[in-house]
């Protein structure tokens, strides 16, 4: 299953990335998803607004965004499971396409057929199910779950076996395959995580999008399933993933695109982006001026933040207790 | 009192019961109803709809051409459009819409039986005799068409009405659904619809089309309901007011007693169901004075008896006899 325009090479891929100007909506050499003027309204706030977006085919790129920028409502409009609103006024109407084809009014399962296959930040692991059988639905090439041939087990077995196996294996590599006959609901939020991940692999997916892949997956797996998401890429998968960890950021990701407020406001490599103002700003609001990537910054920023927070409380207090005075001081008036 | 004449009659209520053709054509619809909401979720309040439609589409037919086989198939055919009519529109949307539409749709078709403007082809209240359609049935015996034969204290005609030859067939139907169930629900066909009913986002989100399944999933609940009809006027005539939202009620607790999202489920529960029904019959008739309570009373009593019973199942056993506690199928 190898591929021409697929960079096996990760340096020959960092090498093209570099020629790359870092500005958001910039483009790409050989773009694997292309999105064009996509926006989501809830009432009335607009969640996403991105205007246009490119992603390298074969690069590790890295969403990210404080919270409620809109990343995860991004990922629910490219996959199909939300639907972008209408232009106004006659505008153009939105167009994502991926490996040159539209998948604008396309249902969730046909982009999941195309090679697009997504994970969920609130993880759907099917918790009446064991983790096998978690982990075979994952599978797109099992003929048995056609109707027609489901009750005639000799077409199906011989695929059923093969799937099996190629679950276990994957089970093995996210520390699960102990877990492989339990049921899903018996696995603890981290588990759940690497499940769904897990399950997701098992299509092979063209690109694999990963809403917070590592929230509360303990640090020593996340050192080897970081690992594992390289090797993934290595294979002939690009990977777009959210991430809010900046570390996890900067050490597997090949290029990073930054949202805040439903907008796409930077995009670089990712010793960077970290250092554009407009990221700074979206973060932190606009009085910081330092590298986010440093974590003594985010530590001072809360103990900044603590302290601030310490003093608004006491001047509440203060004003709670003048006020109770106050009306103490009346009530003896009337009496 | 004859304790020993109440025991005798009792035993032989449960054999006659657990013989009984009704029974099986519960069993049959129970299997249906657990394809729909055991195994993919799918809340069918209306399951008598689809007995009441193969039902009174077997039997128009064969009234009328005393053709089996014709009327075998407009009853299927019809609970196929009529799966289809109550999915294509709901099965998009949240699952208690089909909830709804289902037990309008099933009250519609009950009302419709009733109805007198359609009297020359339903019967409207009176119903369809069954000496109208259960001839072309009973010429396919392979036993003498006249007689009865009598088996310990069992004694049915041979071929005719609710004769062996028609308990033969509604139980070889009964083992033959079991089967179709078990190697429907084993496949990974029957995977995708376990989980539909645990998630349909994730189901979608690894490529499955869950529209598509669930529509499946419907028709063919639906044709077990279809085939129960059959079996059932075949012994009877037809009613509608027997195909009601009482039936509906009866089958989930058949369903829910045995154990939903199980193949063996069904039958255990519609067993336990009905011998449950015989002995408080039974034992109420014989041990209550009729002064208290009189004969029309008992199958009200019952009734609440078996109110009760549903609730307390609810409660303390939701899994059912045979169910799994870690997958049942609703909760959490
Ligand atoms: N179904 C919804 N109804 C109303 N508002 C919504 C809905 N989904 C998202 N939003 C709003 O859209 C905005 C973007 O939400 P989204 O979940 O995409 O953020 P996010 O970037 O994924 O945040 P986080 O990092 O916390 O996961 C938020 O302001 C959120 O309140
Ligand atoms: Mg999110």
């Amino acid at each position: 299953m190898t591929d021409d325009d697929y960079d096996y090479d990760r340096a020959e891929l960092r090498k093209k990335l570099d020629k790359v100007d870092e500005v958001p909506g910039s483009a790409k050499p050989n773009p694997i998803l292309t999105v064009d003027r996509i926006t989501r309204r809830f009432g009335g706030i607009a969640a996403v607004d991105v205007d246009h977006l490119e992603v390298q085919r074969g690069s590790i790129t890295a969403l990210i965004g404080p919270n409620g920028a809109g990343k995860t409502t991004f990922f629910n409009l490219l996959t199909g499971f939300d639907i972008p609103d209408r232009p106004q006024n006659g505008g153009e109407k939105p167009h994502w396409e991926f490996q040159g084809r539209s998948l604008a009014s396309t249902s969730a399962f046909r982009v999941a057929r195309e090679g697009m296959v997504r994970t969920f930040q609130l993880t759907k692991a099917l918790s009446a199910m064991t983790v096998m059988d978690n982990m075979l639905l994952g599978s797109q090439e099992q003929t048995g779950e056609k109707l027609s041939r489901s009750m005639l087990w000799p077409l199906w077995r011989g695929k059923e076996k093969a799937i099996r196996a190629k679950a276990e294996d994957l089970l093995g590599r996210f520390k699960l395959l102990e877990k492989k006959d339990d049921y899903a609901g018996s696995l603890s939020g981290g588990q759940r995580k690497l499940l769904e991940m897990a399950r997701a692999l098992m299509s092979d997916p063209t690109m694999i999008m990963l809403d917070e892949p590592m929230a509360g997956v303990n640090p020593a797996l996340t050192q080897s399933l970081l690992g594992h998401i390289q090797d993934l890429r290595d294979r002939g998968t690009t990977v777009l993933f959210v991430e809010h960890d900046m570390h996890m950021v900067r050490f597997i990701s090949d290029w990073v695109i930054v949202m805040a407020e439903g907008k796409l406001v930077a995009e670089g490599k990712p010793g960077h982006v970290m250092q554009n103002q407009a990221v700074i700003d979206a973060y932190l609001g606009s009085h910081h001026d330092q590298d986010l990537g440093d974590d003594s910054v985010l530590d001072e920023d809360f103990a900044t933040a603590v302290t601030q927070e310490d003093a608004e409380l006491v001047k509440e207090k203060e004003a709670l207790e003048a006020y109770a005075d106050s009306v103490r001081a009346q009530e003896g008036d009337e009496n | 009192m004859d304790v020993g004449f109440y025991f005798s009659t009792l035993f032989t209520d449960f054999g006659s019961t657990a013989l009984s053709v009704i029974t099986a054509s519960y069993v049959i619809a129970a299997i249906g109803l657990n394809i729909h909401f055991g195994f993919t979720g799918l809340l069918n309040i209306g399951q008598a709809g689809f007995v009441l439609l193969g039902a009174y589409g077997f039997a128009i037919t064969v009234r009328f051409t005393q053709n089996f086989w014709l009327g075998v198939v407009v009853a299927l055919v019809a609970a196929v459009l009529f799966a289809l009519v109550l999915g294509l529109p709901t099965l998009k949307l949240r699952g208690d819409y089909l909830a709804i539409v289902t037990i309008a749709a099933a009250e519609i078709l009950r009302l419709l039986g009733d109805n007198q403007l359609l009297a020359p082809f339903t019967g409207g209240t009176f119903g369809i005799p069954g000496s109208a359609f259960s001839k072309p049935f009973s010429a396919l015996s392979p036993f003498p068409q006249n007689g009865l034969f009598q088996l310990g204290p069992f004694n049915y005609p041979l071929s005719e009405g609710d004769s062996w030859w028609l308990r033969i067939v509604a139980w070889g139907i009964v083992a033959l659904s079991i089967v179709v169930s078990f190697l429907l629900v084993r496949s990974p066909w029957g995977r995708v619809l376990r989980g539909i009913r645990e998630d349909e986002d994730a189901i979608r989100s690894l490529g499955k089309n869950v529209t598509v399944y669930k529509t499946q999933s419907l028709v063919i609940g639906g044709l077990f309901g279809a085939v129960a009809g059959i079996v059932n006027v075949l012994a009877t005539s037809v009613s509608a007011d027997a195909m009601g939202r009482t039936l509906t009620f009866e089958l989930y607790t058949c369903l829910l007693l045995g154990g939903a999202a199980t193949v063996f489920g069904p039958l255990l529960g519609t067993f336990l169901y009905w011998l449950v029904l015989v002995f408080l019959r039974d034992t109420i008739g014989f041990w209550v004075p009729s002064g208290i309570l009189s004969q029309q009373q008992i199958p009200q009593i019952t009734w609440i008896f078996v109110g009760v019973g549903l609730m307390l199942l609810v409660i303390f056993r939701p899994q059912g006899i045979l169910g799994n506690k870690k997958e049942l199928a609703f909760g959490d």
